[in-house]
């Protein structure tokens, strides 16, 4: 078993949840991973300042698909203040692999673009994690 | 098999890092587009040098500093002589990336204007591409591509048209594209570029490390390129151009060394080159790269690449069978740097990188710093493997093995002898 690509990160790179359009929608925003040049949106209904639901749109790699695809479900339902504050340590504990500091970026790419749309802040996320 | 062994230059021996070993595992360097590894001969001419000679240049008048003046010196001119160049006319530079730079600012500025015009190509580097675009949107001008064929190849004849239009001021180009391999025909760019009253510029940073380069019979105006990709240290490239262009030009950047005199209110210039080397320049480096060409010189730059193109020949055809690869570029070797880019079907580049990274084999993934190119490619980017001196037929059936292993964790079908 390998373990970076473990049968769950290969499941969701290969089957994402929750990608493609969102219409209509509330919110969104387009980021790049500037290591790679991959890039990945989203667009986010909002009902009662919860995400109602959300799409993440883009290409990457395993380990960005990943991280998006399980975000995703994470963040469906999600207060929009409790998002504002999510850091690279939630990500990284969700996505529950060793992440090394050169991939850091693939991981943390679906968040600061999640961020960005809603709180306009997209810079990268940090956290005590590495 | 194309006949690697016969042309085999065995000198791994000579460059000290193939000692490393990660996890057990040899090290099996296949990057050297993006640098180049080190033979002992370098690393000690550097450290000999600061050891044992180390002072500024052009201002001392004890012993040590004559030393350090005349290795210096030395540098330059085996710099010059590596190429076919003028010693007066050989620009340090801090690598390709300023080189251009330097003549975007200081040629550019004065010779661009609004109306005018920067022809460029598809397959260039961000560091042949960003400092046009700076260039051009600050004096009003357009910047133009020529575009790529299905080969990923240049066409005389579109930039023939180009250049009938009359408004190009200056056609910058890669001698070999860092993605496509693709080797441009640069006599017959140049030659037409100087017809049409316009400049050239070339980077050479693939080409010059890889191939004989004659800058006088490539007929470039201006030809960057790099030590670092050349065996010898980072932090020293160099910018060949045409003496009189450069004696017509401004300078880049100024403050000491690059001065005649200094008033109050202003400065004359010095000669070439230091008219263009403001500031104590890399002294050690540009000892360290004279040693890297000397010990190139010693190998024979035909040599060289006829090592590299046989390896690149027989990398093409152990990629192919790989399910699901694709290489972009010419189909052949001799049409071809020392690299090949491609994508695997269902892997994307960095992961395909991180799992040949556990069998200890080192290959680059991204755009390359080329995204316009990797936007014609119809790709976010690719995987590259490209060759150096110190590698043979072993490290190609390594990166084989470790690409059929890398699609056995992806779960991927029809991994072996397709």
């Amino acid at each position: 078993m390998d373990d970076l690509y473990r049968d769950y990160i290969l499941e969701h790179y290969k089957r994402p949840r929750n990608f493609g359009e969102l219409d209509p929608h509330d919110l969104e925003a387009l980021e790049h991973n500037p290591l790679c040049g991959d890039e990945l949106s989203v667009q986010i209904r909002v009902k009662d300042g919860h995400i109602e639901d959300l799409r993440f749109n883009g290409h990457g790699c395993a380990i960005s698909q990943a991280a998006a695809s399980i975000a995703s479900e994470e963040l469906k339902g999600m207060e929009l203040e409790r998002v504002g504050k999510l850091d690279a340590d939630w990500m990284i504990e969700l996505l529950g692999i060793p992440v090394s500091a050169t991939r850091r970026k693939c991981a943390l790419l679906n968040l600061k673009v999640v961020r960005g749309a809603v709180t306009g802040d997209a810079s990268w996320p940090t956290g005590s994690a590495r | 098999m194309p006949p690697v062994a016969e042309s085999s230059l065995d000198v791994r021996a000579d460059f000290p890092i193939f000692a490393r070993s990660f996890d057990g595992r040899p090290l099996i360097y296949l990057d050297s587009a993006s640098t180049s590894q080190k033979p002992a001969v370098v690393i000690e001419a550097l450290a000999e040098h600061l050891r044992g000679h180390n002072a500024n240049v052009h201002r001392g008048v004890y012993t040590l500093a004559q030393e350090a003046d005349a290795a210096f010196d030395l540098a330059r001119e085996k710099v010059a002589a590596f190429t076919g160049a003028e010693r007066q006319a050989t620009i340090f530079a801090k690598n390709v990336t300023e080189a251009i730079n330097l003549v975007a600012y200081a040629w550019g500025r004065a010779n661009v204007g609004p109306g005018d015009a920067v022809l460029i190509t598809e397959m260039e580097h961000h560091a042949n591409i960003v400092p046009w675009q700076v260039l051009c949107h600050e004096r009003g001008a357009s910047l133009r591509y020529l575009k790529l064929d299905d080969r990923g190849e240049l066409s005389l004849e579109e930039l023939e048209g180009e250049l009938e239009r009359g408004d190009v001021r200056i056609v910058a180009f890669a001698h070999v594209s860092n993605v496509l391999g693709t080797i441009n025909p640069v006599a017959e760019m140049t030659a037409r570029v100087r017809a049409a009253g316009a400049v050239s510029l070339v980077d050479g940073a693939q080409a010059a490390p890889h191939m004989p380069v004659d800058v006088e019979s490539l007929g470039a105006d201006f030809y960057g390129w790099t030590g670092h990709k050349a065996l010898g240290p980072t932090g020293i490239g160099v910018l060949h151009a045409r003496r009189e262009i450069l004696e017509g030009m401004e300078p880049f950047l100024t403050g000491g060394d690059m001065i005649s005199s200094v008033d109050f209110q202003s400065a004359t210039w010095n000669e070439l080159p230091a008219k263009f080397e403001a500031g104590t320049p890399m002294i050690a480096e540009a000892v360290g790269l004279g040693a890297a060409l000397d010990y190139l010189s010693v190998l024979g730059m035909p040599r060289v690449r006829a090592h590299e193109q046989a390896l690149t020949a027989y990398m093409l055809e152990r990629l192919s069978e790989v399910p699901g690869l694709r290489i972009v570029g010419p189909p052949e070797a001799e049409s071809r740097g020392g690299l090949a880019s491609f994508t695997i079907d269902g892997m994307h580049p960095h992961d395909v990188a991180e799992l040949v990274n556990r069998a200890g084999v080192c290959i680059r993934a991204g755009h390359h710093c080329a995204q316009p190119l990797m936007r014609c490619l119809g790709v976010g980017a690719t995987a590259r493997a490209s060759v150096g001196v110190y590698n043979d037929a072993a490290d190609i059936d390594a990166l084989l093995q470790a690409l059929l292993s890398g699609r056995e964790v992806f779960g991927l079908q029809g991994s072996r002898g397709a």
